[in-house]
């Protein structure tokens, strides 16, 4: 039935898409139930907090070769991680292209704490970027649109707007064109990463925004992007600058 | 799988209800047919005895954006003094594997019977809340949930 | 230790009825979900919640396998005394953990 639902929307949608205004945007909160609103606005009852609360024990607790602490190099993460998720992707010159903040967290690790990275959707990784992002709640998205960065800006539109997968249908067709309207009884969201690591309720845990962005791709049956992968990354970069300016939420709760 | 409610014919219905033990008057028709495991449950809970319509109220959001997370809250109207107050309310569900869903034990020091929780749904279906007073007597309430499918699953 | 979430007042007046809300990590494994093998992971839920107040209980919960993950529970009880809030989680295991909260009651 949802697949025919979205055969039917793929046969339906125009060839060219076309940007949402900025002040059209609106967060994922918007398009959810009274219900799930409820849930992610009071702070002792949103289950994502846990996470939260886990993130700010790890803040604290010595691991690796190095036996350091995140706080023992940044201190109070209440100040000096203020802002910062609002920034990422950002741009790692050892790299050469911009890494989000899992991969900095990772880095940090390696390399000055001596310590292994942690895996991907690990819920001690989601707890530490969800405490961090969480400090940047409620501050303006504002990543980095300089020359450097160009190149992968323009790499996640093109993924943006490409059409992928069985059902050959392209973020922007959803998520730009069709925004607001419903598919299989929820109510399509402009996808703006506004609160990540987010509570999903699919899910039942939090999650990352290259978790959600996985179960997209394999909603249209494309093969999705590996944890990590710089397309992946890309695509973060432009999605956070398409939402460029909108409040971060994290942790979220969404359907 | 569908969205909306199974509909069965009244005298159904009500050959349903009967057959369970269920006095007729003192239990509403439900909108969807209750199943036998459900029926089986609240027959357990309430023994010989009579289950009234009224002083509870169980409050289910209508329509459900995922299944897994669903906000639900039961009240009961009571005083809740030593003479008269609310000893328990117990859950039920109609579709899921099993029909129990929670049972909350209270008594005069709750000081209002009020319970909030979240709980998952199979499918849409009807929910039934009944509560046992302090004199033994039993009172319900049922809500219809109607259970939407996510889009963009990870399986 | 499963990270918790415990809010209620820190004093209330004498005779006052005063909400509880308790949050707690946990999967609450249903038992029927199909484990990528295609048996059945194991059910493992939280099946009690015991709240008592000086040492007495003032309220009980047994949950079931259709409680959602991350239990939610708020109720309300009522301000008698000054003391110990204790709450209470076991699982299938008989694993309890205990939480405790201090209330001024003028």
């Amino acid at each position: 039935m949802k697949v025919v639902a979205l055969a039917l929307l793929a046969a339906a949608v125009a060839a060219t898409a076309a940007e949402i205004a900025p002040e059209d945007r609106r967060s994922g909160y918007e398009f959810a139930t009274p219900e799930t609103r409820a849930m992610q606005d009071d702070d002792n009852a949103n289950p994502g907090i846990l996470g939260v609360l886990q993130g700010e024990a790890l803040w604290t607790t010595k691991v690796g070769a190095a036996d350091r602490s995140c706080a023992d190099c940044h201190g109070d993460a209440h100040s000096s991680m203020k802002g910062v998720a609002a920034r990422y992707p950002a741009f790692d010159p050892a790299f050469g292209r911009p890494v989000d903040l899992e991969q900095r967290i990772n880095q940090c690790r390696i390399q000055h704490q001596g310590a292994d990275p942690l895996a991907w959707e690990s819920a001690d990784l989601l707890a530490l970027t969800a405490f961090v992002a969480h400090q940047s709640r409620r501050l303006p998205i504002r990543v980095r649109r300089n020359a450097e960065l160009r190149p992968f800006f323009d790499q996640g539109g093109e993924l943006f707007h490409r059409r992928e997968g069985q059902l050959n249908l392209s973020c922007s067709q959803c998520h730009d064109d069709n925004w607001g309207k419903r598919l299989a009884g929820t109510v399509i969201p402009q996808g703006h990463p506004t609160g990540y690591p987010v509570y999903r309720l699919e899910w039942q845990s939090l999650g990352s925004l290259q978790r959600r962005l996985r179960n997209c791709m394999i909603g249209v049956r494309a093969e999705p992007f590996e944890y990590g992968a710089p397309e992946a990354v890309a695509l973060e970069l432009y999605l956070m600058g398409r939402a460029s300016g909108m409040l971060l939420e994290t942790p979220a709760v969404r359907p | 799988m569908d969205a909306g409610p199974q509909s069965a014919s009244p005298t159904r219905r009500l050959i349903l209800l009967a057959a369970a033990g269920f006095g007729l008057t003192s239990f509403a028709a439900p909108a969807a047919a209750t199943s036998a495991a459900m029926e089986e449950a609240i027959r357990a809970l309430l023994g010989e005895a009579a289950v009234n319509r009224g002083k509870v109220r169980l409050e289910l959001p209508p329509i459900v954006e995922n299944g897994n997370t669903v906000p639900l809250t039961v009240s009961v109207e009571s005083p809740m003094t030593e003479a008269d107050h609310v000893a328990s309310i117990h859950i039920f569900n109609q579709k899921n594997p099993q029909p129990y869903v929670a049972a909350f034990h209270l008594g005069p020091r709750a000081g209002k019977a009020v319970v909030s929780t979240r709980i998952r749904l199979a499918d849409s279906q009807q929910m039934v809340a009944i509560a046992r007073l302090g004199d033994g007597s039993f009172w319900s309430d049922s809500a219809d949930v109607i259970v939407t499918l996510a889009a963009c699953a990870e399986g | 230790m499963a990270r918790v979430l415990i809010n209620l007042p820190a004093r209330a007046k004498r005779g006052e009825v005063i909400e509880v809300k308790t949050l707690i990590a946990h999967p609450m494994e249903t038992g029927y979900r199909v484990g990528p093998t295609g048996a059945a992971i194991p059910r493992d839920i939280i099946n009690r919640f015991v709240c008592t107040y000086n040492g007495a209980e003032v309220f009980r919960a047994e949950l079931f396998p259709a409680i959602a993950a991350n239990p939610f529970i708020a109720f309300f009880t009522v301000a008698t005394e000054s003391g110990e809030i204790a709450f209470s989680w076991t699982d299938d295991h008989g694993e309890t953990q205990t939480e405790v909260r201090q209330i001024t009651v003028e």
